[in-house]
């Protein structure tokens, strides 16, 4: 039977390591709303999402309430809204108008934000992707729960050149549309090179073609559990290190699985995945940044970093992957700028910079996330950071993803403060040498060599 | 048999087990274990209790209890246990 030590063990997680499940996220398809006619195909998705999600919300309490553990955030992603909306719409405007119903229905249903407003163009575009992608500078700045994504690549197909092109710019615009905000609106639109169909995780969730009709997915988070496990065994060698780390997943990762199962149960929709993940929020003391400070690095960003994130990112896979049936989604270390305080203090202490950011991506979960660049960083220059980062994707064949916001108007030195768990930025200066050539060549980079497996 | 987790944490005073008691009983809940330390004048129990026979929705005693906690001064928590056995058992 279960001991006053454990018991003290797991609620000290929760009260003071800020053990939660970051998201439970209801995964809705979309393809049986498809429709000609945009009045009707509104209404149709309207309503499936609704009858869909009605209960999330109070499902999501319910457990919290009955286990103990907070749940942060309940979520919606549905199919990509570029092949929803391929035949009724006809325009730009067209594709804003479905942005505002999936806005007004996450309201109603009471969820925080709603993913799928995406498109799959890793290697091209149809016209209904091309205007989904065009219109999503005004989606973002008329809708305020709607979060984008966009797949420029994979390892199968290569990258997308002109869609990376394309997006450079589409970012520029919406950090113009949404300026009024600090450029909020880019914190919600996401690139991806092989982007999972079950990911939970906002800004990126979106429900893939290949899932069932619904889908119960779950990102757990535990940074704190993790930092607080390892000021136990400073100065010890690797080994130990290695094994406390594990052994603090399996632990973080199994109440996500029970939560996902619970929801599962109680929504009657199939359980999907559980996303093993280190998410960090703007709270002091859940940070990833200080795991890996506790690792002994003086700040993110130091000589070792790299090391020390490639080895948290795989023993958190190795302790999570078997405290749950079924993984999937980013699973691993976040390294987000603007949402962990350790981060932050480590840019604005000169010890971490965009370049070893992007190192950091080749070994951790996703890619550049939420980090604030100088608003008139041009768009090549843009698309040329994620043209790095889709590379890195592509060739090591993992998810990279770049959440990059160039806020308007301001510049190196400067901060811009999202607000809630989206945190604050410094802004960190880019390379300012020109990329303009490269962008503008058009076309596709081919998919590497050891893609082709068949 | 549901087996719930209620947990008592606070400064030592007279009567604590006695009123979360009284209210269990009051609720048809079922004592099956009972572990209890000071530490440096902190209280701190814990209970396994069985809520099969419970008269009202799990919310709402989880609820009751946190107020009667801070009724007493110390800090109430009713969690099923699947979560503490999910975390410390294979």
């Amino acid at each position: 039977m279960i001991n006053l030590y454990e018991v003290a063990e797991t609620n000290k997680m929760i009260t003071k390591e800020n053990l939660d499940v970051r998201t439970i996220t209801l995964g809705v398809s979309l393809l049986d709303c498809i429709d000609s006619d945009l009045g009707k195909l509104k209404d149709k998705i309207y309503t499936k999402i609704f009858q869909s999600a009605k209960d999330l919300v109070k499902t999501g309490e319910d457990i919290s309430r009955e286990f103990g553990i907070p749940i942060v955030n309940k979520r919606i992603s549905v199919t990509p809204m570029a092949l929803i909306g391929s035949s009724a719409c006809k325009s730009e405007e067209d594709f804003v108008v479905l942005a505002q119903t999936l806005d007004q229905v996450a309201k109603d249903v009471g969820v925080n934000f709603i993913g799928g407003y995406s498109a799959l163009v890793c290697k091209g575009m149809t016209l209904a992707e091309e205007r989904l992608l065009r219109s999503i500078p005004q989606a973002l700045a008329h809708t305020e729960r709607v979060c984008s994504s966009v797949n420029l690549g994979s390892t199968k197909t290569g990258i997308n050149m002109d869609a990376v092109k394309l997006m450079g710019e589409m970012i520029k615009a919406t950090a113009e549309a949404t300026k009024d905000y600090d450029s909020l609106g880019c914190a919600k639109l996401v690139v991806f090179c092989n982007a999972p169909d079950d990911n939970p995780f906002m800004a990126g969730a979106f429900h893939g073609v290949t899932e069932a009709d619904r889908i119960i997915n779950v990102g757990v988070s535990g940074p704190g559990v993790v930092k607080t496990a390892l000021e136990k065994v400073r100065g010890e060698n690797f080994e130990v290190l290695c094994e406390t780390i594990k052994k603090t997943a399996f632990k973080v990762t199994r109440v996500g699985q029970l939560v996902a199962q619970e929801a599962s149960a109680r929504l009657k929709v199939p359980f999907g995945i559980v996303d093993l993940s280190l998410a960090p929020t703007p709270a002091v003391g859940d940070s990833v940044a200080d795991i890996l400070c506790e690792m002994g690095l003086e700040y993110a960003g130091a000589p070792g970093t790299t090391a020390a994130l490639a080895l948290l990112n795989d023993q958190v896979k190795k302790g999570g992957v078997m405290a749950s049936s079924y993984v999937g989604g980013l699973s691993g270390a976040f390294i987000p700028v603007s949402e962990d305080q350790g981060m932050i203090h480590a840019v604005q202490a000169g010890a971490l910079t965009l370049e070893k950011l992007e190192a950091m991506t080749c070994v951790c979960s996703v890619g550049l996330d939420m980090i604030a660049i100088p608003g008139d960083t041009g768009a090549a220059a843009i698309s040329g950071i994620i043209a790095d980062e889709m590379a890195i994707g592509m060739v090591n064949q993992k998810t990279t993803a770049v959440r990059i916001i160039p806020v308007c108007g301001k510049g190196v030195g400067e901060t811009v403060e999202f607000g809630g768990l989206l945190g604050y930025a410094p802004i960190m200066s880019v390379n300012r040498f020109s990329c303009d050539k490269f962008i503008n060549r058009g076309g596709r980079i081919p998919a590497p060599i050891h893609s082709f497996k068949n | 048999m549901k087996r719930t987790i209620i947990t008592v944490v606070g400064k030592d005073t007279v009567g604590i087990i006695a009123k979360v008691c009284t209210y269990l009983a009051e609720n048809g809940i079922n004592i099956l274990d009972i572990s209890q330390t000071i530490v440096q004048g902190y209280f701190n129990m814990m209970m396994i209790v069985d809520t099969m026979g419970m008269n009202k929705p799990f919310g709402d005693m989880a609820d009751e209890m946190t107020s009667l906690g801070e009724e007493i001064g110390v800090v109430i928590k009713c969690q099923k246990e699947e979560i503490f056995d999910k975390m410390h058992r294979i």
